[in-house]
């Protein structure tokens, strides 16, 4: 009975947890509430996935309207791989803000900070599970909205305007995705994802169609921070609070990439986005500007939040670079890097901001020496910077495998040297670290021994962890990405 | 597919650019607000105005009607007005915020105080 309405609760859950926990006031009842809302949703997405797994999608009815009428929510290969992220990282950072909020926030503002948090995870869970385009809207929005706030609450008072600058950037995207979403409907009369994409091939190629396509590219692209629509992203990760980074950072962008996947393959279907209009190519160029300006901007950070912000511009290239390769390397490449990344940026915003919290600000000036004063957050910086570079034996090396497989592939050896190239920029941004923790002589603002506090320690090193084991241990993370992948592809008419 | 038969889009459209202009063009951050308002309504026009039909009822069925309007779009935007509702208020009380912090709406100001400021901090 419960488990038929898994998908459901998937979502209602930490959404009902959101107005618990604004109830309830106390900022330890609030923080309860929401790590158990994270981690039901998590339990809910293995068995989610273990479900699809074996037996294929779960399409679930909400308030029993059949689909195409009532909005549908669809369980696949590559929305219950994303589901598992989402959730996963989610249940991780509710931990660690137990401590990293208290000592970052207002007392009295604690129990806000974790109603956000639960209406920002409903919202992207939301937005990833759901196979109507208009709910889809409506999730984002919520889970746009909250982001803000989250964003504005960070201690430097730029965070305001980073919030601010976020609204504005944001809105815009949401609204370019609407109106994108709305000349969809003008065309085919339906909303639901699925419908949409078999009723489309009688409308391929009129203008309003391909106009829709443009729309809902640059609006989502705005909030996957592409390449030139990017310029939200480094300000608002630098100045929110480190929790709502780590778990922006590892969620938010991902979320946005798998709708971009999920309309360009599952919808609109590979022969209108490749043959028609030259969308892989716009998006090569696009994500190899990405890459070298921001790998290269994240070089001259002083700051080393700022810097994993830019890396984080720069990674998301590499996603919409094996997007842009539409073949089933390239896709599995594309989403096997939302988990791969996601799981170590997730780890390295999170040992800084316990880096932060005893450094005052986690600038290199700040850092010299950090390896002797705070030892096992030093390592774990080291250990998911080489999985952020693509070392053999992290998570990001698979994703980097796969790359450079697609584009031998597609017969582009220089993508391949480029892909290759490229990392090196990632080792001399991950050196700046190593030189200031480990080289440098701790000076006067270097923190005095100690480490950050156990309960921030833990969950960021189950997720430095989880990117050396998903490098060695690949039996579920790949087979989920190249399934989602041949789905992708197999949906294509 | 004279200009005319098609006024509703023109109009659209129209708006749709005044208020990302506005948003692009003004310093001020409550009139990039204001643009963002006006942006955001004109995709409400964008869905209602083809679901209404000349002559067209409420969707009940009746004796002596046939034509009937699309209510979905009506519905929809309902749920966008508020989202909109939703935003408008969430970003004037960021930049509430903002006055309070920085004394000041307009963009190259604050921009300026935190290059002093965020040497001094």
């Amino acid at each position: 009975m419960t488990f038929a309405h898994l998908p459901a609760l998937e979502v209602a859950v930490p959404l009902i947890a959101a107005p618990l926990a604004m109830l309830l006031r106390r900022s330890s009842a609030a923080w309860a509430i929401a790590t158990a809302a994270c981690a039901f949703s998590f339990g809910a997405a293995l068995l989610l996935a273990a479900e699809v797994w074996t037996n294929g999608p779960i399409s679930y009815a909400l308030g029993s309207w059949d689909p195409p009428w009532g909005i549908e929510y669809r369980v696949d290969a590559l929305s219950a791989f994303v589901l598992v992220l989402v959730s996963g990282i989610a249940a991780t950072v509710a931990p660690y803000a137990w401590r990293s909020a208290a000592a970052e926030l207002p007392r009295e503002q604690l129990y806000l900070f974790y109603a956000l948090y639960c209406l920002c995870v409903a919202g992207l869970l939301g937005m990833t599970i759901t196979g109507d385009a208009f709910n889809l809207f409506v999730f984002m929005e919520i889970a746009s909205l909250s982001s803000y706030v989250l964003i504005a609450l960070g201690r430097d008072r730029r965070a305001l305007l980073a919030a601010y600058q976020y609204l504005v950037l944001g809105t815009i995207g949401a609204t370019f995705y609407v109106i994108g979403v709305g000349l969809l409907y003008l065309m085919t009369g339906t909303l639901n994802l699925a419908d949409m994409a078999a009723r489309l091939p009688q409308v391929q190629e009129t203008r309003p169609v391909l106009a829709a396509l443009a729309f809902i590219t640059v609006g989502v692209s705005l909030k996957l921070a592409l390449f030139p629509l990017h310029l939200w992203l480094p300000n608002a990760y630098a100045y929110a609070p480190s929790a709502v980074t780590a778990f922006l950072a590892a969620t938010g962008t991902k979320v946005s990439i798998y709708v971009l996947a999920r309309f360009y393959f599952g919808v609109f279907g590979l022969r209108l986005v490749t043959e028609t209009l030259p969308m892989p190519e716009i998006l090569l160029a696009l994500s190899i500007v990405a890459i070298v300006t921001a790998s290269l901007v994240a070089l001259w950070q002083a700051d080393l939040k700022r810097l994993l912000a830019y890396s984080s511009v720069a990674q998301i290239g590499y996603t919409t670079l094996g997007i842009s390769m539409a073949s089933k390397d390239g896709l599995t490449a594309a989403v096997a890097h939302l988990f791969n990344h996601g799981i170590t940026t997730g780890a390295l915003f999170l040992l800084v901001g316990g880096v932060a919290l005893r450094a005052g600000r986690p600038e290199f000036e700040r850092m010299r020496g950090l390896a002797r004063r705070m030892p096992l957050s030093s390592l774990g910086v080291v250990i998911a910077g080489l999985s952020l570079i693509g070392i053999p034996g992290t998570a990001g090396f698979i994703t980097k495998w796969y790359l450079v497989l697609g584009a031998i592939g597609a017969g582009r050896w220089w993508l391949a040297a480029f892909v290759v190239l490229t990392s090196l920029i990632a080792v001399a941004y991950v050196w700046r670290f190593v030189e200031a923790a480990y080289l440098g002589e701790p000076g006067s603002e270097t923190p005095q021994p100690g480490e950050a506090p156990a309960a921030m320690l833990a969950p960021a090193w189950l997720l430095v962890a989880a990117s050396v084991v998903f490098g060695l241990y690949t039996a579920y993370s790949v087979p989920g990405a190249q399934r989602a992948a041949a789905l992708l592809l197999g949906a294509s008419p | 597919m004279s200009l005319a038969g098609h006024y509703s889009y023109a109009i659209t459209v129209l708006l749709m650019v005044t208020g990302l202009y506005i948003v692009i063009a003004r310093g001020n951050l409550v009139k990039k607000l204001i643009g963002l308002a006006i942006f955001q309504t004109s995709v409400y026009l964008l869905y209602i105005a083809p679901g209404k039909l000349i002559g067209g009822t409420a969707p009940i069925l009746a004796e002596g009607f046939k034509v009937y309007s699309n209510p979905l779009p009506h519905v929809l935007i309902l749920t966008a007005i508020v989202v909109g509702v939703a935003t408008l208020a969430l970003g004037l009380a960021i930049v509430v915020r903002i006055r309070e912090t920085y004394g000041s709406i307009e963009e190259d100001e604050i921009l300026a105080a935190d290059c002093d400021g965020g040497e001094r901090a």
